[in-house]
């Protein structure tokens, strides 16, 4: 791309009229972005005929300072400071037509602390921008005094295993099911057997709140009830998400200060309540000694597909400033999307104190996380316990491993299903942590457990043949290749 | 019943050459193991006694297999179990935690209900073994 600033300056800069992005300052390919600076990178498809780096200045513009026209009030203002600088924009491997646009922002354009500020901008109006066919936000870099105006997950990893007593292992979870219809009587029946059978958590769906089959009292209550007898029959600590996603934010906070106050751990938003109303939720989370589940419902409206949207990439770091303790975060092998190597970036940003650029992992950025809490990554959707050696290869131990149907739907029962989930866990952890290829040897690992485990021996033979292989849409643009070097 | 604290205890109890391979595991990560031991297998009973101090310095886990064949002399009828226990920045806390030694009987739990105002119920778990003083609670 051409490396010169077009950039006008001196009393023609601020002639009336209409003056092309690139030439008002909004492209500087010679910019050097500050260690302070909040950086962009977004793959722009620009419409048949527009220079792509007039479309990255337009961008930038967009999402800072600038409108479509030239206005003398810019004068009044440090404006050079305050435009958003494209100052590189490369080409998208094997994807004609669509550039790699890196913008650099400066820190006083944002509000400390609020990603409802941070996303008006950079996901505001420039997203329906005329000139561009799509526009997706692939990636960004937070300065760490950025990242420390943010309270970050408000219980953490660490802390999160240190209350629920539970280490070296993933968690357990499973979603009640059927999501919808069952009556509150019923539905704590679920959570009882599956917790009762082995598990960690029990979690409402997305779409849980207070219906006519089941009003959120009578859930929160049976579902208390059976936390408090599983774990008496356990001796083991439980815990079930409890939705508390409402119309309004007063309706939320009484929710959650009711399950607080039936001794409940966990609470449960989902993302479509908006990012203020999660920070608000992280804050109160923080407040009370709660950890705060993040279901990720409507990511994939916009973080699907490549041309257009959001990166999941870019919400879940959103997420972890705002201060959610477990977000869904992919699978790979089971029912939805998820590249290998894309979901490993994702993973990384939610558990790693600082993560390196890695673009065969879709990271752009080095990160620093400036000691932020770290998110426990949630694999959720279409898993098996057959699947339990893959699981662990790809998402390591700290995450928490939901098997729904894989727990429900075991031909002996509930707590049968959550039991060959835990024996299946706990057998591959013990070979992992032996030091065996628990990966090549996985289904003997399962085999010789189920020997001692009818239920497990059950849940492999129900479901051993279960895969989903579909291509992803969402997978890296940058593949390593060993390359000379120049 | 068999109370299920801890990584392994949905798995036949462990041999010795398993404990002592999970032992190594976790020396060879650099994390500090120890022993600690109880009669009061509560879930929130955080803190069991310490069987001596962490080993920082422990290169082999035949150090901690013999300190738990003497502690299994002295509690063999309590509950055991091996912490390893991690001090990098960023963790600070246990990575692996998992029981080595259990009651002959387990008892299990009492769970009980205070009926409150609008249906609500405190529930308290108490370990039928703690009905017991400590040190005469197993065996």
């Amino acid at each position: 791309m051409p490396n010169k600033s077009e950039t006008v300056t001196g009393k023609d800069r601020y002639k009336s009229g209409v003056m092309e992005y690139k030439k008002m300052g909004y492209w500087e390919p010679d910019y050097e972005p500050n260690d302070t600076d909040i950086i962009a990178v977004f793959r722009i498809t620009p419409q048949d005929g527009v220079d792509p780096i007039e479309a990255a200045a337009a961008v930038a513009g967009e999402s800072s300072t600038a409108t479509w026209t030239v206005v003398w009030t810019d004068r009044l203002t440090a404006t050079e400071k305050y435009r958003a600088k494209a100052h590189r924009v490369d080409p998208v491997p094997n994807a004609p037509g669509q550039y790699f646009a890196y913008i650099a922002y400066d820190l006083d354009l944002f509000e400390p602390g609020s990603i409802a500020n941070l996303s008006a901008s950079i996901i505001g109006n420039v997203f329906g921008f005329k000139p561009l066919k799509a526009l997706r936000l692939e990636d960004m870099r937070f300065p760490v005094a950025y990242v420390k105006t943010f309270q970050g997950p408000a219980t953490g990893i660490v802390v999160e295993r240190e209350r629920l007593d539970k280490f070296g292992r993933p968690l357990l979870g499973a979603t009640v099911k059927p999501k919808l219809g069952l009556s509150g009587r019923n539905y704590g029946r679920v959570v009882y057997e599956a917790l009762k059978g082995g598990l960690d958590f029990t979690k409402d769906d997305e779409n849980i709140n207070s219906q006519p089959f089941m009003h959120w009292r009578e859930r929160f209550l049976y579902c208390m009830e059976a936390v408090n007898k599983a774990q008496a029959e356990t001796g083991e600590i439980k815990g079930t998400y409890l939705n508390v996603t409402a119309a309004t934010m007063e309706d939320m906070y009484e929710r959650a200060d009711f399950a607080k106050e039936l001794g409940s751990n966990i609470v449960m938003i989902d993302l479509v309540i908006g990012y203020t109303a999660i920070q608000s939720m992280a804050k109160w989370a923080r407040r009370n000694d709660m950890i705060l589940h993040l279901h990720r419902a409507g990511h994939s409206t916009y973080t699907r597909q490549k041309s257009h949207g959001v990166s999941f990439r870019v919400i879940a770091k959103w997420m972890r400033l705002a201060g959610v303790d477990h977000i869904h975060a992919g699978t790979v092998v089971g029912k939805l999307e998820g590249d290998p190597a894309t979901t490993r970036g994702y993973y990384d940003i939610c558990r790693e104190n600082h993560n390196p650029m890695k673009l065969e992992n879709g990271i752009f950025f080095d990160q620093h996380w400036a000691s932020l809490n770290k998110l426990m990554p949630v694999a959720s959707g279409g898993i098996h316990a057959g699947q339990m050696h893959q699981l662990i290869d790809l998402l390591g131990e700290d995450v928490v491993l939901q098997f729904g149907g894989g727990t429900i739907g075991h031909p002996m029962g509930i707590a049968a299903g959550a039991t060959a989930n835990r024996v299946a866990l706990e057998a591959m952890i013990l070979a992992r942590n032996e030091g065996r290829d628990y990966l090549r040897e996985g289904p003997e690992i399962l085999e010789h457990a189920a020997r001692s485990c009818l239920p497990l021996r059950q849940a492999l033979d129900v479901w051993k043949d279960v895969t989903f292989n579909y291509a992803s849409t969402d997978t890296p643009d940058f593949v390593p290749v060993a390359t000379a070097a120049e | 019943m068999r109370i299920t604290q801890g990584a392994f205890s949905f798995l036949p109890d462990l041999t010795d050459d398993q404990i002592r391979a999970q032992v190594q595991y976790c020396i060879d990560n650099k994390w500090a193991v120890s022993l600690e031991f109880t009669d009061d297998p509560h879930p929130r009973n955080t803190y069991w006694d310490m069987w001596g101090h962490p080993m920082f310095d422990n290169p082999d886990a035949a150090a901690l297999m013999m300190e738990l064949n003497a502690c299994r002399k002295l509690y063999g009828d309590r509950y055991i179990r091996v912490v390893a226990f991690d001090s990098s920045q960023g963790w600070e806390s246990v990575k692996l935690s998992f029981i080595v030694n259990r009651p002959a009987e387990e008892p299990g739990y009492r769970l009980e209900r205070q009926e409150a105002a609008g249906r609500m119920i405190r529930y308290t778990t108490k370990p039928y073994a703690a009905d017991k003083p400590a040190g005469t609670r197993y065996g």
